[in-house]
């Protein structure tokens, strides 16, 4: 990847690179997608800091759209595995609520709900990995916080679920509140919200307790499993999954204290707001299409002409011209829907009530069923 | 003679000549290459601080005073999730240093006995030494780390297994140890006429705290143990000059037992045992697990590359040292402790120099297991918390590069003190 950039240099082109990404010749850009398939799992959080300092030459510049589309597929960074969420099913196909927005936004910029290269990021490498470039957004439940946003320059560009950080314990320690926990010891995903969330709480409750810091779900449900931690605290929906993998998923309990609230959705880096105003009316599109009864079902038949329902109609692409207002066809919002349902429908087949996962749709709901799911207008 | 040298040039210097003339066409090269790498460095570094600017994220460290809002398991110091950054990477260096002196410690102790059994004549014992050493050479260290951790979590009983009226696991050593899968509880040494700690540094996110008991307790034994060393040197001047060695070993043991423990009984020294309360057990001192794999991973991986360097010195020995001991009638083990180690560690000690350093470099892969040294604390979370992955990165190098030259610069001193003094 140095190679190529550095040569750049050499033909005299230090300015252009500062300021935007020069064009490259197709075969270039096909030459470097390949590259960043092969580090992508290797990359370190050092190598990624490497590249924001060395060569993050496009990073501020637009065209996150033109790179996508050149390269054909869409580099999404996922979890390394949060089943329900985002893991690889039997067939090493990822699947799952956050993959959902992944693949509807492939579908929506490229036709192509399977033209995804998954990038799986641990809670401290995913950061680094969007704002470095190495992948066009983040769909990772990660939470929305002001620094975020404004210290680390993301753009939220929605919430796709509403959750508050929640703990787990196992039946026979016979704890039923989060207040008996003094002096627990408390595995925690370590680079997350969590981790201060969880040192407030303690603090605020004026309760001790020895943090294990953890890399990896999987790791920490290692430890849970083992014993060598009596909680295991993440967002309650990320305990529900974790639950659901148990051998017997009655040994555990979700404490009822809920100590923060985390409002997880896909970001993309600042500074191409384009790129940021596709992956929102995306994310819009599913929750507009659930609220309009769009499904995957009937899609066919209700794009096929224009309806009754001018919103509807201009979701579809059947009126006005809003695909082409954000760069895309006007078929952008059909292909998404089409890519996985509208968003009742992905959050039932992925973490629904009648999965191992069993989340009630609660402050996920649309808000007409008094939930805080709430699309703004398709005008 | 003379047709090897540049003719002279009537006239002086001339431009061509930094080319065509051999006197001055290195010097040009050289020249040429360092602006050209000068030029390369400044335009990363240019591009960097642009590339960042143009994100809004300027070069700066005020992040480091900025309150951390996490916590730390291992605190070697008093810390709480309202200090700063600055105070969590502290406190995390201290936990990296912890576990590089320990393990350097053990690996050398475990790497030259390993060394040196492997080099004895019983066919089995130096044939366990040698598979011990090519199976912690030739496994990636990361591997023996999670591999300690995950056999330390899996075959430990957890705390709940010590409760009940039949409890199934049982504290060790006289109900003083326990053992479980979050580490190992031993009992701390406690003083109940402490005279308090020394503050250094005032309330800064440096303050160091400093037993006064722990300093009174080695002034005392140190002055015991030189004291001791005076005895054994005067004994050994008496043995010269008489031929007769007088009996020396109780005053020497009693210089040293007698303040000390005058010192431990006038502190009201007693140990704090480890006992179950709630979640886990209170009191007594928290060896965690994290910290024993990481200690026991790099220190057994370590010392398979030390015995080598001690078996290599060892062998650098020519055999007639051996055999002229032996004609002097010293017996084997006195001919290897005072004839062939003395002389095999001008050879051993700069590759250990290395060794250490790797050991000390290699104790950044501690977030495997959890373990919160300073790349967990200043290169994991705070800079996950801040998003300053340059200035972190930065710093974490910085500190490690001072703490390999510290290490250099001491293993060097000594390698001086003990080369072959030649005159």
């Amino acid at each position: 990847m140095i190679a190529p950039k550095l040569m750049h240099a050499d033909e005299g082109q230090p300015p252009s690179l500062k300021s935007s990404r020069p064009q490259e010749p197709e075969e270039n850009a096909r030459n470097r997608a390949e590259n960043q398939e092969e580090v992508i799992m290797k990359k370190t959080v050092f190598l990624g800091a490497l590249t924001v300092a060395g060569l993050a030459a496009g990073a501020s510049a637009a065209a996150t759209l033109d790179d996508v589309k050149a390269r054909g597929k869409l580099n999404c960074g996922v979890a390394t595995g949060v089943p329900g969420f985002a893991a690889p099913d039997a067939n090493g196909r990822w699947e799952g609520f956050d993959v959902s927005v992944c693949r509807a936004v492939a579908a929506a910029v490229l036709g192509d709900s399977d033209a995804v290269e998954f990038v799986p990021t641990t809670g401290k490498t995913r950061f680094t990995a969007l704002s470095s470039g190495e992948i066009d957004m983040l769909a990772r439940n990660t939470t929305w916080t002001l620094s975020r946003d404004v210290d680390l320059k993301f753009t939220f560009v929605g919430v796709n679920y509403y959750d508050g950080q929640g703990f787990m314990v196992p039946k026979d320690l016979g704890v039923s509140s989060a207040k008996e926990l003094d002096g627990a010891t408390v595995c925690i995903q370590t680079g997350t919200t969590t981790e201060l969330n969880l040192a407030e709480f303690f603090r605020a409750n004026n309760m001790s307790y020895e943090p294990v810091p953890i890399e990896t779900q999987a790791e920490a449900l290692q430890q849970y499993n083992a014993g060598a931690c009596d909680v295991y605290t993440t967002d309650a929906s990320g305990l529900a999954a974790a639950r659901s993998t148990f051998e017997d998923p009655t040994s555990s309990v979700i404490l009822p204290e809920i100590i923060s609230k985390e409002p997880l959705g896909p970001l993309v880096r600042h500074g191409d707001n384009e790129w940021g105003d596709i992956v929102r009316w995306t994310l819009n599109a599913l929750i507009a299409a659930e609220e309009f009864g769009i499904t995957s079902t009937n899609i066919g038949e209700l794009s096929a002409a224009a309806g009754d329902n001018p919103e509807v109609n201009r979701l579809l692409g059947t009126e006005g011209n809003l695909g082409e207002m954000l760069g895309l066809d006007a078929g952008w919002a059909k292909a998404a829907i089409m890519s996985g349902g509208n968003y009742g429908e992905v959050f039932e087949k992925n973490i629904g009530e009648n999965t191992p996962i069993g989340l009630a749709r609660g402050l996920n709901a649309q808000w007409r069923d008094g939930g805080l799911i709430y699309s703004p207008p398709f005008r | 003679m003379t047709t090897m040298t540049d003719p002279h040039h009537q006239g002086g210097f001339k431009l061509s000549m930094l080319i065509y003339d051999s006197r001055y066409r290195s010097i040009t090269i050289q020249i040429v290459a360092l602006i050209g790498f000068l030029t390369l460095i400044g335009w990363l570094i240019n591009n960097t601080g642009q590339n960042l600017a143009d994100l809004g994220k300027e070069p700066s460290f005020g992040f480091m005073t900025e309150g951390a809002g996490y916590d730390i398991n291992q605190r070697l110091l008093d810390y709480t999730s309202t200090d700063t950054h600055l105070r969590a990477s502290f406190l995390g260096l201290l936990n990296t240093l912890l576990v590089a002196v320990m393990g350097c410690i053990t690996a050398t102790v475990i790497g030259v006995m390993v060394g040196v059994a492997r080099l004895s004549h019983n066919w089995i014992i130096s044939r366990l030494m040698a598979f011990y050493v090519e199976m912690f050479r030739n496994v990636p260290v990361l591997l023996w780390i999670v591999l300690a951790m995950a056999v330390m979590i899996e075959s430990m009983p957890s705390p709940r297994a010590f409760r009940g009226e039949d409890p199934a696991a049982t504290m060790s050593l006289f109900d003083t140890v326990a053992f479980t899968n979050r580490g190992v509880y031993v009992p701390e040494p406690l003083f109940s006429n402490s005279l308090g700690n020394i503050h250094l540094f005032g309330t800064s996110s440096l303050r160091f705290d400093v037993s006064l008991d722990l300093i009174v307790f080695l002034v005392v034994f140190i002055g015991g143990l030189l004291i001791s060393r005076m005895i054994g040197k005067r004994a050994n001047a008496t043995q010269e000059k008489t031929g007769v060695r007088p009996t020396v070993w109780h005053i020497r043991l009693a210089v040293v037992a007698v303040p000390t423990l005058t010192v431990l009984w006038a502190l009201g020294f007693y140990l704090g045992y480890p006992e179950l309360k709630g979640f886990n057990f209170a009191g007594g001192t928290h060896m965690r697990n994290s910290l024993i794999a990481l200690w026991l991973a790099l220190s057994l991986y370590t010392a398979a590359f030390i015995a080598e360097i001690v078996r290599a010195g060892i062998l650098a020995i020519s055999k007639g040292q051996t055999e002229a001991a032996s004609a002097l009638g010293l017996r084997p083990r006195r001919t290897m402790s005072l004839v062939i180690l003395p002389q095999a560690l001008r050879v051993i000690i700069p590759p250990l120099i290395s060794n250490y350093l790797n050991l000390t470099k290699n104790s950044s892969l501690a977030i495997a297991v959890g373990y919160m040294d300073i790349t967990g604390t200043l290169g994991g979370i705070t800079m996950n918390q801040t998003g300053r992955e340059l200035e972190a990165i930065l710093l974490l190098m910085l500190v490690y590069l001072s703490i390999s030259l510290t290490i250099s610069a001491v293993m060097n001193w000594y390698n001086n003190s003990v080369k072959l003094k030649e005159r």
